[in-house]
């Protein structure tokens, strides 16, 4: 029998040991999805399947907000710009800042809520009631069924519904400027997409690809290693929405130093 | 001398600093329905998830079909895995599929080239063998405990399987409904030609489908044989006393 002895003994303290631990295992973790997405068999099915789910249950929230977000964003930018008299530059304005930043990350912050915290649910009660080792069992790789299939859905998904949050914020805005300032509908579009670069766009899908990926990746990861016990299910959920919060904000940061090292060089 | 389709020998599994098994020793016949039995947490749910590969032990060996399960790479595993039919605790039937997806899964799976039509067949048949035909387009969350315990039976038996292995395929149902399960266990073996593996705590299902019971104390097969041999005068006080808080004399 091993000696088991030497388990109680730590590297570390035992928190910085279990943290390593965790990450060691969140790596693999990801690395295993590298490992097995490239190899038959693909479940496309299922993978539409997601995609549907994830577009289904994000659309409605993320139109309205993406709308809200528009106009609020428009209407607060106005006085600061009627300062220096240079409102005509709030279409430029507000197309620089909805396709940089905006968009993007209201879409991901949106998604890690809904589609997250729903995948983390759901592939934790999957392993809590057994029925990952059920498809393990019937000679069903379970990883691939359940984890690269939502990875996948997530990563195309992202970037299509950031771009559609980004039409609908210009939309918001638009009605704020209308108002306003009497722009027409084909004036207000050239001054938009006469400011964004195609480096803008590049990397804001890039960086929704970036933001997808994390958070297909998160909510399986927390369910599919979330404790036994209905409790332990809605841990996973809570922790799937937490830490991808938490990374969308780092990648974000990240993207843009990069972008912006791009923009200078 | 018949033929034997499960080995167990000096098998050892322990959690940590928890010892479950502690060098159990058992054999499978071909055509025969052994009972399990045993208090709860006396791993007895471990013992055949090591059968099926999803666990490993840490010492002895585990011959199934007459190949050490630890030793198969993951394509021989899951060759022998379409020859066993491992029926869940929980049933585990998945929650977003209907009664009718979550038979065809496996087949779908692991038989390429079915028509439809063949497919169907398939799927009324082992519904119809647990005697569910009416339920094909429920969802598992609208069948009851026992209900759902009979699909995941179908399930397994949609492969046509050699091996059964029902882990507590009673527990938490009433007796009238316990017995209809027995009776489908007694079934499944003249239907399909199963050899089986019943793990349980419920006395009368081991009585009316075990051929053998084997009682699993403190991590090792502690008594063996005919239902009536062990339970009949039997000396370790353990199984005395498992006897008389299963049957109201
Ligand atoms: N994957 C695991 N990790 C850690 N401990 C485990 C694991 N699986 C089982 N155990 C432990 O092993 C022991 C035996 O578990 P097992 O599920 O085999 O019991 P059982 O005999 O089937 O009981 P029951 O009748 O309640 O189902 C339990 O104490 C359990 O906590
Ligand atoms: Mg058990």
């Amino acid at each position: 029998m091993a000696d088991k002895s030497t388990n109680k003994e730590h590297f570390l303290s035992p928190k910085i040991d279990k943290m390593m631990l965790g990450l060691a295992d969140a790596f693999s973790f990801v690395r295993r999805f590298f490992k097995e997405v490239w190899f038959p068999p693909y479940e496309f099915k299922e993978v539409i399947r997601q995609c549907y789910q994830i577009g289904y249950n994000s659309l409605p929230l993320i139109s309205l907000t993406g709308f809200i977000v528009g106009i609020v964003f428009t209407n607060q930018s106005r006085p600061s710009l009627s300062e220096f008299g240079a409102t005509s530059w709030l279409p430029a304005l507000i197309s620089i800042a909805i396709v940089r930043a905006m968009g993007p990350l209201v879409t991901a912050l949106i998604a890690a809520g809904k589609v997250g915290s729903s995948i983390g649910a759901e592939i934790g009660s999957m392993k809590v009631t057994e029925q990952i080792d059920a498809m393990e069992v019937s000679a069903t790789n379970p990883f691939k069924f359940l984890v690269v299939t939502r990875v996948l859905a997530t990563t195309f998904m992202i970037p299509i519904l950031v771009m559609y949050t980004d039409f609908v914020a210009l939309m918001g805005a638009f009605l704020s400027v209308n108002s306003n300032e009497s722009v027409s509908f084909s004036t207000y579009f050239v001054q938009v997409f006469e400011a964004i670069s195609f480096l803008d766009i590049f990397s804001s899908i890039l960086k929704s690809l970036v933001f997808g990926f994390t958070i297909g990746i998160v909510g399986c990861y927390k369910g599919y290693h979330s404790s036994k016990g209905t409790e332990g299910v809605g841990k996973a959920a809570n922790a799937s929405v937490v830490l991808a919060m938490f990374l969308i904000f780092i990648e974000e940061l990240l993207a843009l130093q990069i972008v912006n090292f791009i923009r200078l060089s | 001398m018949r033929e034997k389709v499960v080995e167990v020998r000096g098998l050892m599994k322990s959690f940590g600093d928890l010892d479950v098994l502690m060098g159990v020793d058992l054999d499978l016949y071909k055509g025969e329905n052994v009972v399990v039995l045993g208090k709860s947490g006396t791993g007895k749910s471990v013992l055949i998830k090591i059968m099926v590969g999803l666990l490993t032990q840490d010492e002895g060996t585990m011959q199934v079909l007459g190949r050490e399960v630890s030793k198969l790479s993951s394509k021989e595993l899951n060759d022998l895995r379409l020859k066993i039919g491992f029926s869940f605790q929980a049933s585990a039937l998945y929650d977003s599929m209907t009664v009718r997806e979550n038979l065809e899964f496996p087949l779908v799976r692991n038989v390429k080239g079915l028509s439809k039509g063949e497919k169907n067949k398939m799927v009324e048949e082992v519904l119809d063998a647990v005697g569910l035909s009416q339920t094909i387009n429920q969802m598992p969350s609208e069948l009851s405990g026992g209900q759902r315990k009979r699909i995941g039976i179908a399930r397994t038996l949609i492969l046509k399987p050699e091996i059964m292995l029902y882990d507590e395929p009673t527990a938490g149902l009433d007796p009238i409904t316990c017995s209809d399960i027995n009776n489908l266990i007694n079934e499944v073996r003249e239907n399909y030609n199963t050899s089986s593996i019943i793990i349980t705590h419920d006395l009368t299902c081991a009585r009316d489908t075990g051929d053998r019971v084997a009682v699993l104390l403190d991590g090792v097969f502690g008594s063996e044989g005919k239902f009536e041999d062990v339970f009949g005068n039997p000396s370790d006080q353990r199984v005395k006393s498992f006897y008389d808080y299963n049957f109201i004399k």
